[in-house]
């Protein structure tokens, strides 16, 4: 009771909220992620320090990282059979749904962020997605958006990690994070919040950027900036391998 | 090894890629046909996005085409003319084609539309090329029942007007078949990524009465500029035509259809013909599975405005 007061006091004394009593000093592994041709996936190392101004509260604090893709629009598709054979039939837009996504807790979900502030921060993956106005012909247009998550956490785009953050001593924490092979280019927007009780009580955000380099890029570029002359490009390799080819088997049988 | 196709945006693996040209390589040597058909559907199957896989695709094609043609274009068994005809009426469908592929891909179905058209032309191709290869066989077993080659079998084709002399191929004929034939290949080509030589050869034969001989060189030389030119547009509407990809399929392609060339002259004809007849049903009765049972997962997620 002494130190809860003695640890209200602090807090009043050294900022006008008590979220200023601890914040977050991050390490990224890299922050910087290239596309090459031999890209295979990457896995990022988050580790921090929490800077305190106080003494030590009883209530645990907790760690939850998030790192989101940039978000794009989609559309998902249900089929259904009509004739016999299967086909998209109702589709439902997504207004914003993050390419990538993954978010990691020190503690079980229930106790490292309540339901309100999960809903102001958007942490969770449903709460990361972003579905309004879904058309009313498609019914239960829950069910599209659960598939969506469904989907995208079978091919690792979406990760929900509860007690994957290593928290030691209140102080440092540690987590990584496996980015799959199949990533789209961007900034990667990744979250570190400090929780107490199920309430955020410091923010901070960085970004980790996804490019293509090389090869990768130059081709990427091309493509979609000189479409007519890449066309071009294509075609003329692929005349020359298959002249090239013929050639060179016609040698070797002769030689 | 793992290589990332920057268009495709997804990493797959090198080897990989260069047996599946490696696989199609030897098939379209044995058979002389350019295996788009199965190319397309292995790359859906290895999980490079249908609009990629389409249009990469044709670009792989005129390089085994081009390969091809060099070999016929030395025993002059190419009637330029008659190519010339039928490409005027491919570089139309290729153009309609597209905009089809496009309009389709608005609505979501281009994947069934795609699928559909593998079924029905795998199919019937497929269907009548077992059923005539097993009469070949029969025939050849006992000769007494061999019928009297039959040429120049005139049909409605050869009432048409606008005649044209086709040295190379012999004929005299109208140029609306030629043009409607390429048409409605370049169609299919810019549709389901494959040079449709396997339509465009019956076709040929059966429609045009143009000598075997000739038949498959002629082809080879239209089918060129078909796909190139789909290639080009699918690179300039939709983005989708990944280099390293085409170059690691063209790769394990070119080896491979030297091998197969040399695999195809060991075996009697009519035995060729009979298992590519049941190859292409093999792939017919596959996708036609996809579409008549429950899929695992019913639902799908397609970028919106599509890459």
């Amino acid at each position: 009771m002494v130190r809860a007061l003695f640890a209200l006091l602090v807090a009043l004394a050294f900022g006008p909220t008590p979220s200023a009593a601890e914040e977050v000093v991050l390490g990224l592994s890299k922050d910087r992620v290239a596309i090459t041709a031999r890209f295979d996936g990457s896995d990022i190392l988050i580790f921090g320090a929490v800077k305190r101004q106080a003494a030590l509260q009883d209530d645990p604090l907790q760690v939850v990282v998030t790192i989101a893709g940039p978000s794009e629009p989609v559309v998902v598709r249900r089929k259904d059979r009509k004739l016999g054979i299967w086909v998209n039939a109702a589709a439902v837009e997504v207004d914003a749904a993050p390419s990538f996504y993954a978010v990691a807790t020190s503690a079980p979900w229930a106790d490292s962020l309540s339901e309100v502030e999960d809903l102001r921060h958007k942490v969770s993956i449903p709460r990361a997605i972003r579905s309004v106005g879904a058309p009313a012909e498609a019914g239960n247009s829950q069910d599209f958006t659960d598939a969506l998550i469904r989907i995208r956490q079978a091919n690792g785009l979406y990760q929900v990690a509860e007690n994957a953050v290593d928290f030691r001593e209140q102080t440092l924490f540690s987590t990584s994070v496996s980015m799959p092979s199949n990533l789209t280019e961007g900034s990667y927007v990744t979250r570190i919040f400090l929780t107490r009780g199920g309430n955020v009580v410091s923010e901070y955000e960085t970004t980790i950027e996804v490019d293509k380099v090389g090869l990768e890029r130059l081709l990427f570029t091309m493509s979609r900036q000189q479409p007519l002359a890449y066309g071009l490009m294509s075609i003329a390799i692929a005349v020359l391998a298959g002249w090239g080819a013929s050639t060179a088997f016609r040698l070797m049988r002769q030689g | 090894m793992q290589i990332y196709l920057p268009i495709a945006e997804v990493s797959v693996n090198a080897f990989l890629l260069l047996g599946i040209g490696g696989i199609v390589g030897i098939l379209s040597g044995m058979f002389g046909v350019g295996g788009g058909f199965l190319m397309t559907p292995l790359l859906f199957f290895i999980g490079i996005p249908p609009a990629v896989a389409v249009a990469t695709g044709a670009n792989q094609i005129v390089a085994s085409s081009v390969s091809g043609l060099m070999a016929h274009l030395k025993r002059k068994t190419v009637d330029l003319k008659m190519g010339t005809v039928l490409l005027l009426g491919g570089l139309g469908g290729v153009a309609v084609g597209v905009l089809v592929f496009n309009f389709l891909k608005s609505l979501g179905q281009v994947d069934l539309f795609v699928t559909l058209c593998y079924v029905v032309f795998l199919g019937i191709i497929g269907g009548l090329m077992f059923v005539e290869s097993l009469q070949a066989i029969r025939r050849a077993r006992n000769p007494a029942h061999t019928p009297a080659p039959r040429r120049h079998n005139r049909n409605w084709v050869h009432a048409l007007p606008f005649k044209m002399r086709f040295r190379a191929s012999g004929l005299y004929i109208s140029v609306i078949p030629p043009v409607l034939v390429g048409f409605f290949v370049g169609m299919l080509s810019a549709v389901m990524g494959v040079g449709g030589g396997f339509i465009m050869v019956p076709a040929m034969i059966y429609l045009l009465g143009m000598p075997t001989k000739v038949v498959i060189g002629t082809s080879l030389f239209q089918i060129i500029f078909v796909a190139g030119f789909s290639t080009l547009l699918h690179a300039q509407t939709n983005y989708t035509v990944d280099l390293p990809l085409a170059l690691l399929l063209l790769i394990g392609g070119v080896v491979g259809a030297q091998y197969g060339t040399r695999i195809g002259v060991k075996l009697r004809a009519e035995q060729l013909r009979i298992l590519l007849a049941i190859l292409v049903l093999l792939v017919c009765f596959k996708l036609a599975l996809d579409l008549l049972l429950t899929p695992a997962e019913l639902f799908s997620i397609m970028p919106l405005g599509g890459r």
